[in-house]
């Protein structure tokens, strides 16, 4: 068995990212994710090849990742809330490119500069795009300082399956706290080659170039479908995780540290004689709308918690398709949800 | 096995150092763990707490609204969390700094002039692992002889002299529930 290790969750992700084989980072620091910047400065500054840029501003740090992955390098960049909202043209570009990277958002209190406290604000700019145009990342949604750890090497992967920017969604609470993790064997040999498509020399073959635009709209159109393929091809990717699913009195869905909380409500309602199920979205998009709406064939109530006025609660009403009752409790500013506010919420929806 | 515990003192009496090592402790000897620090400004100065769960089942919200046991480090700390403190649970009070009596009936109590004992040790620095010895004598949440190898593996070479500082500190601790 693998050493376990207690790391904080912001150096897990750093960890983790260079154990895949990232190389690259670029970033601007910012409360709750600043360790994790610091843990690339420290540990890639002595890797041979390696390079780390703590850039003038974010939007720097989001176009140097696109020169990084364009040149076929396995590339990180992280911030908080304010500072993903300055990344957005270049994730944008990223897209349209077909440039995989990996981002991290470890969010905190919102909307403008909000607070430094954990929240869940940004799930509509993770999941429906961000920036403009028409475009997806892969999101994830981690709940474990371990899941940190094996979602962010798996983000690198999808992101260079589907040659798209992937991002590890998770908040202060995450990315602040301590947990025992495991690393396991990585092979470097499987990351695919990059020889296909990136640039670098172009010495014996015809030269590339690697643009987010096409000024002839018949042109654009087809890579913009391209693009809508690659998203419907993504949805096998779905994972989510269900607790406590036959027969309960009301299912919670709640993603990341949120539904960490969400089990101690189910272990307190437990001792009440109130039998409460969960479903855990791991990756938000691809969404577990299949596995949501089966559930709702056979439960009629559902409540979505988050750390928010209410985002992923819309996905969960498509996903049940009006056949169950869909209700919400969320908490935003920084505030992070208890236990027993969820019991308390339970209790007057089962009234 | 189940502990909650809430730590909480000023900015630079060692409190987040006292959670780690209890967290480091319960992983090695193979338990499931947590650690929370409070972050933010009213860090620099100002008062710190942080939050760890240690368990034999997986642990699953890391937030702790009503710890079973509160290791107040000082006055505004107890005032904060004595209230929250689950019934039939456990107060470390550092009774150097804190004069004033405890006002729930329903909590054991262990007073510990963590302070003193660290002047007496010659390194007020290490009050912290006064107060720790006797948490885990009490507690018995990990053994000591664990806290002792968490203690070596955090601080780690080099740090001979200040790990033995810090050992003997956490025995005064010790001493005081095990007499």
């Amino acid at each position: 068995m693998e050493e376990r290790l207690l790391m904080k969750g912001n150096e897990a992700i750093g960890e983790a990212a260079i154990h895949a084989g990232c190389r690259y980072y670029f970033g601007y620091p910012i409360t709750p994710q600043s360790e994790l910047i610091a843990y690339m400065a420290k540990r890639l500054l002595k890797i041979k090849g390696a390079t780390f840029i703590q850039a003038e501003s974010e939007i720097a740090a989001i176009n140097m990742v696109y020169g990084a992955s364009a040149a076929g390098g396995r590339v990180m960049t992280s911030s908080s809330s304010p500072g993903i909202s300055l990344k957005q043209e270049g994730i944008s570009y990223l897209a349209c490119a077909e440039l995989p990277c990996v981002i991290v958002n470890i969010m905190r209190g919102g909307p403008g500069l909000g607070s430094i406290q954990p929240a869940q604000g940004d799930y509509f700019q993770a999941t429906k795009g961000g920036g403009h145009g028409d475009y997806h990342l892969i999101v994830f949604a981690p709940s474990s300082v371990q899941e940190l750890v094996d979602l962010t090497i798996r983000a690198f992967s999808l992101a260079d399956k589907y040659r798209n920017p992937a991002m590890i969604l998770g908040d202060g609470l995450l990315g602040q706290m301590m947990e025992p993790v495991q690393f396991k064997e990585f092979d470097e040999k499987n990351i695919p080659s990059k020889e296909d498509w990136a640039l670098g020399s172009s010495h014996g073959r015809k030269p590339r170039r690697i643009v987010p635009f096409d000024l002839d709209p018949n042109e654009l159109e087809k890579i913009v479908n391209k693009l809508g393929q690659k998203y419907q091809d993504m949805q096998k990717e779905v994972e989510y995780e269900v607790v406590n699913i036959d027969n309960p009195d009301i299912v919670i869905v709640a993603y990341g540290s949120i539904a960490r909380i969400v089990k101690t409500t189910i272990q307190k309602a437990k001792q009440e004689g109130i039998n409460i199920g969960l479903v855990r979205p791991i990756t938000l998009y691809p969404f577990p709308y299949a596995a949501i709406e089966e559930v709702a064939n056979k439960v009629d109530k559902f409540l979505v918690t988050e750390m928010s006025l209410g985002q992923m609660v819309e996905d969960v009403k498509l996903a049940v398709k009006g056949k169950s009752q869909v209700s919400f409790y969320g908490r935003t500013g920084g505030v992070v949800i208890s236990p027993i506010e969820i019991l308390q919420e339970v209790k007057k929806l089962l009234d | 096995m189940l502990d909650e515990i809430i730590i909480a003192g000023f900015g630079g009496q060692g409190i987040l150092l006292m959670g780690r090592l209890i967290a480091h402790a319960g992983m090695l000897e193979g338990k499931h763990v947590a650690w929370m620090p409070s972050y933010g400004p009213e860090m620099r100065g100002g008062t710190a707490n942080c939050t760890v769960i240690i368990s034999s089942e997986e642990v699953a919200s890391p937030v702790v609204p009503n710890p079973l046991s509160l290791i107040a480090m000082n006055l505004p700390s107890l005032d904060k969390f004595e209230p929250l403190v689950e019934k039939g649970g456990t107060i470390i009070v550092n009774q150097s700094l804190i004069s004033r009596n405890i006002y729930r009936d329903d909590v054991e109590v262990v007073k510990v002039p963590a302070n003193d004992i660290a002047n007496e040790l010659g390194n007020l620095r290490v009050a912290n692992m006064v107060a720790l010895g006797s948490y885990i004598a009490k507690s018995k949440s990990v053994k000591m002889q664990t806290v002792f190898e968490a203690l070596e593996q955090t601080l780690g070479k080099g740090s001979e002299k200040i790990i033995e500082l810090n050992k003997e500190a956490l025995k005064r601790g010790e001493k005081i529930i095990i007499g």
